[in-house]
């Protein structure tokens, strides 16, 4: 059952290669893809063109003049302050960042579904209904307090409170996949573990690990996507040398005083952006297989 | 550092060799290409004493960098020094003893002296300790015109708000948008401050913002300016832009006859290569009232547990106010200095103009920050966005000002 | 599995129940102190500071429900949830709607699935803000689509949502179904991947139409997929913050107001903490309301097998 996702489509066949009807359908699938291409080919075309020619032109048409200084500006020297050597400084920070964050979040997150779906306690369903109410509270409100409990133990300002944050705020959502997807391996299989002596850890390692590669997945690109596109946690819990990549864009793209610099803009929000995409782009089926495997089974 | 040496090296302090080195974090939301320039003045004077400024600069103001700041505060893990609005801002914060005495640094150098007006280093005061170097001033007060839209439209330039008013029919007539407005609440409430100033008068204008007087809200003077603003919200229809800069470029370009907005927008006139008085015209307060409010900005020092940090804040503080680092700093960022013992005539038409009206004494405001809350701020900043992008009548939008006045604090 | 479930109705009978599941309960610990201390706390603490006068700091000068009151007669609140109303059912009936079509036309043996699967998805990655700032500027009327189509001849076409207070919401639900129903998508996608193909041969024989299949048949077999579909959509609503501050900061005037930057601004640009904690504690009250009772039947009220 966990591999529902891998055999074929299931809708009904189409008829002919040729039918007005699957012309009907490809004409409707490429037009949408049109809305859906649209600002990303807006932010390329924009980014290649120079200040001047954006000035005029609309924003759809292709560059004239192709250039790609507004890329290397603000890779390398758009400017954070007085610092000028633009979002290449963060980048390694925010790669510091994203790694223990994503080990921790996800290690709890996938014990937490474990436990949720197979080992069941008193009281176990309502902690997990008050994550799920958790996923719906905007983090902004909850700054104030997690500051004060980060200084009650001692955790703030440091990288350990900020991994501590992303595994709190991934945690509603990572969980809920987690248990679905836990839930759905049949239980034999573990009533069998049970019989060979197997206790919670044993089965965890032994065999609901090797079988989570798809939801391991899911959680992953989940929180890549998240953490990396943080900006309030991130800016909070460190200190001005070790910025995410996102503090050096706000910089770029908020600086409301001064001439706007649309293709500079552009340029490092791709930049900022590409680590997401590419995971995105990269793992697209695996996505939906994990997907499949860990929502469907509510 | 004794406070003796202090004395002694209180004119020449960059220079003073005697202190240990020291690292220092500094956050503050000066990201645009002019402010970073001023920002860079700050470090470099700070380093050539052989310390470290380790930059933290987060943009947009308000509500991106607020949060940040305060949260570092009360986590126990702040900053060494950061920028914020002086005025009331800050009061909390000392109150809860976050935030560094300056009293001996401001005593030695004789801050109540040579700070002018005195109501900058009265917005640093609580209970008559000083908790804050006051930086610069910036004043909101201006009115910035395109010479070149007059002459396209064959009219005189204006020298007052009424002129500016009486000239719009020919502007529109030649195409051109009488006043560029940037639609977001704070732009507007500029605009608004900026007309109260001109026509209801300085007196009248304290009365509501410092002593929270809500008959002198309702009543005709600020009527007048209720109509004068509903006026001004005609002439801007045509004026479709967000950012203030953008607002700022149409004056720059001759699509709008002009602008109402800080002096701060001297820095977009001057990145587009436009001189004061040749290019563009500027009126302090609208031509009408030659007053200017002085808000501007101030470093706060939060407290650090270690005697070398506080020190090394107390010297920093002596060093943003000090001559030298004022006229660097100011000439940059094209604010005006805090004290008015420094040499400015590399300052242009405009800034000559403000300083002389600082200079003068009279015609200085408290800034609207130092007067009202915060939290009022934003409800005027409310009605006036919802005014100049509705229909709502001068009366109405009069009597929710009334409103505000009433139960502000 | 109910043999290892213990039952929650049952009362603990012997002192051996606490150490039942004992690693278990070990195991859950971190998501059980993230519930009680930090969701479960970190409410508690907001909601009691929603009736102080805390100003830039938490402070606890007690004022009843003044805060409360002010709240509800401020004009920016209410628009706020107006437009969190409007935004929420199109939102909601959109994504919903978009998710599904998209994967049921992917879901016909086409080619290139792949392909356009990938960029249906994409936006998901990046964020809001990202979305914010390149909508603004296609929706720019001077050189984005209302130019244009302008330019192509037809002059008269107007098309300026950001810049409209009446439509401002619907420029802004363009680039939030935008950034969504690509997850949604495949999700569903991978709902539809689950029903099992005699279902389809079944209708077949019986002479029902593929539409109807889908309505009478499909969709209501998918109700958990429905499910986690909702809640990610309706979380994602409630927290609608972002989007807005890129895309139109709230204008034109405050007429793309919503309640979550309400909360934000008051706490930190008004510098009205307890105001800020009110607005956000009516917005915790509307999704309690909403979500316990779901949650009740969803997750606490059966056992599944």
């Amino acid at each position: 059952m966990v591999d529902v996702a891998m055999t074929g489509p299931r809708g009904p066949k189409p008829k002919k290669a040729f039918s007005s009807r699957n012309i009907m359908l490809y004409g409707i699938l490429i037009l949408i893809s049109v809305y859906y291409l649209l600002p990303l080919y807006v932010m390329i075309v924009t980014s290649l063109k120079g200040m001047p020619e954006i000035r005029l032109g609309n924003v759809f048409s292709p560059p004239l003049e192709i250039t790609t200084a507004a890329w290397t500006k603000a890779w390398s020297q758009a400017c954070t302050g007085i610092n000028c050597d633009g979002l290449s400084r963060g980048f390694w920070n925010s790669v510091q960042i994203l790694v223990p964050s994503l080990i921790l979040s996800i290690s709890v997150a996938s014990v937490n579904g474990y436990a949720l779906s197979h080992w069941k306690f008193k009281g176990s369903e309502t902690f997990f209904t008050i994550l799920i109410i958790g996923a719906f509270i905007p983090y902004q409100t909850m700054l104030y307090p997690i500051v004060i409990l980060l200084r009650e133990i001692g955790l703030m300002g440091d990288l350990g409170g900020l991994v501590l944050v992303h595994t709190v705020f991934g945690m509603p959502i990572l969980t809920l996949l987690f248990r679905n997807y836990f839930t759905s391996i049949p239980e034999e299989l573990f009533k069998a573990a049970r019989v060979d002596g197997a206790g919670f850890w044993g089965i965890y390692f032994r065999i609901m690990l090797p079988m989570a590669l798809p939801i391991f997945v899911v959680a992953m690109i989940l929180q890549v996507t998240g953490i990396w596109n943080d900006f309030l946690f991130g800016v909070i819990y460190t200190k001005p040398d070790t910025y995410p990549m996102t503090v050096q864009l706000n910089n770029i793209v908020n600086s409301v005083q001064g001439v706007k610099e649309y293709n500079v803009n552009m340029a490092a929000t791709l930049l900022t952006g590409l680590v997401p995409l590419v995971i995105y782009f990269a793992s697209g089926k695996l996505f939906v297989r994990g997907i499949a495997a860990g929502a469907v089974k509510g | 550092m004794k406070l003796t040496t202090k004395l002694m090296a209180a004119t020449a302090l960059v220079a003073a060799p005697a202190v240990q080195a020291a690292e220092l974090e500094v956050t503050h939301w000066w990201t645009s290409g002019g402010e970073a320039a001023a920002v860079a003045e700050l470090a470099e004077a700070w380093e050539a004493a052989g310390n470290t400024w380790i930059d933290g600069a987060i943009a947009g103001s308000g509500g991106t960098a607020r949060p940040i700041i305060i949260s570092r505060i009360i986590g126990g893990d702040p900053m060494a020094a950061t920028q914020l609005n002086h005025g009331r801002q800050a009061e909390e914060l000392i109150e809860a003893g976050l935030l560094t005495d300056l009293t001996e640094v401001a005593e030695a150098n004789n801050w109540a002296e040579i700070i002018n007006p005195p109501s900058l280093l009265e917005a640093c005061t609580f209970e008559g300790r000083v908790y804050c170097a006051p930086l610069n001033i910036h004043s909101a007060q201006w009115l910035w015109l395109s010479r070149d839209a007059y002459e396209t439209a064959g009219v005189d330039v204006p020298n007052d708000w009424n002129e500016f008013v009486a000239a719009a029919p020919a502007l529109e007539e030649a195409g051109i948008v009488p006043l560029a407005m940037g639609q977001q609440g704070w732009q507007q409430n500029i605009a608004f401050g900026d007309i109260t100033v001109a026509i209801a008068g300085v007196d009248n204008m304290l009365a509501v913002l410092r002593d929270k007087d809500a008959d002198v809200a309702a009543g005709p003077e600020y009527t007048a300016v209720f109509e004068a603003v509903a006026t001004a919200r005609e002439l801007a229809r045509d004026s479709n832009v967000q950012d203030w800069n953008l607002a700022t470029n149409m004056v720059i370009t001759g699509q709008a006859g002009g602008q109402l907005m800080g002096d701060w927008a001297q820095g977009e006139f001057q990145v587009a290569g436009q001189v004061a008085g040749e290019d563009y015209e500027c009126l302090p307060g609208l031509g009408l009232n030659q007053v200017l409010d002085t808000g501007g900005d101030a470093f706060y020092f939060p407290v650090i547990d270690d005697e070398e940090t506080r020190a090394a804040q107390l010297e920093m503080a002596e060093m943003l106010v000090s001559p030298e680092v004022q006229v660097a700093f100011n000439l940059a960022k094209g604010s005006l200095p805090v004290r008015g013992d420094v040499d400015l005539s590399a300052a242009n038409d405009c800034m000559q103009k403000g300083l002389a009206i600082l200079a003068s004494g009279d015609g200085i405001l408290p800034s609207g920050d130092m007067a009202l809350s915060q939290d009022s701020t934003i409800q005027v900043e409310d009605l006036m966005a919802e005014f100049w992008s509705s229909d709502m009548s001068a009366a109405d939008a009069q009597e929710r000002y009334v409103d505000i006045i009433s139960s502000a604090d | 599995m109910s043999d290892h479930v213990s039952d929650p109705s049952a009362p603990a009978k012997r002192p051996v129940q606490l150490f039942r599941n004992l690693s278990a309960k070990i195991a859950s610990i971190p998501m059980i102190l993230t519930a009680l201390v930090v969701f479960v706390g970190g409410t508690a603490w907001t909601v009691v500071h929603s009736f102080t006068s805390s100003r830039m700091l938490p402070k606890l000068e007690f004022v009843g429900f003044d805060q409360y009151e002010r709240l509800w007669s401020t004009r920016r609140w209410m628009i706020s949830i107006e437009n969190l109303a409007i935004y929420g059912v199109c939102s909601l009936i959109l994504t919903l709607l978009i998710g599904f079509t998209l994967a049921a036309l992917l879901d016909r043996k086409i080619r290139f699935e792949n392909t356009f699967r990938t960029i249906f998805l994409y936006p998901f990655a990046l964020s809001f803000v990202v979305t914010g700032l390149a909508w603004q500027w296609i929706l720019n009327p001077d050189f984005g689509l209302q130019s244009v189509v302008r330019d192509w001849g037809w002059e008269s076409f107007a098309f300026d949502p950001l810049n409209n207070s009446e439509i401002v919401i619907f420029g802004i639900l363009i680039a939030g179904i935008w950034q969504g129903s690509g997850l949604i998508m495949c999700i569903m996608l991978a709902g539809l991947r689950g029903i099992d193909e005699d279902i389809w041969k079944a209708a077949r024989v019986d002479g029902i139409g593929t539409v109807k299949t889908y309505v009478r048949v499909i969709i209501p077999m998918m109700r958990p997929v429905f499910i986690t579909a909702l809640v990610l959509i309706a979380s994602g609503i409630i927290k609608l913050y972002d989007l807005v501050v890129a895309q139109t900061n709230g204008g034109p005037g405050i007429s793309s107001e919503v309640p979550a930057k309400y909360v934000i601004e008051y706490m930190f640009r008004a510098q009205n903490l307890g105001q800020g904690f009110a607005a956000s504690t009516m917005m915790l009250v509307s999704v309690i309301v909403i979500l316990i009772p779901w949650a009740y039947l969803e997750f606490g009220g059966r056992k599944r097998g």
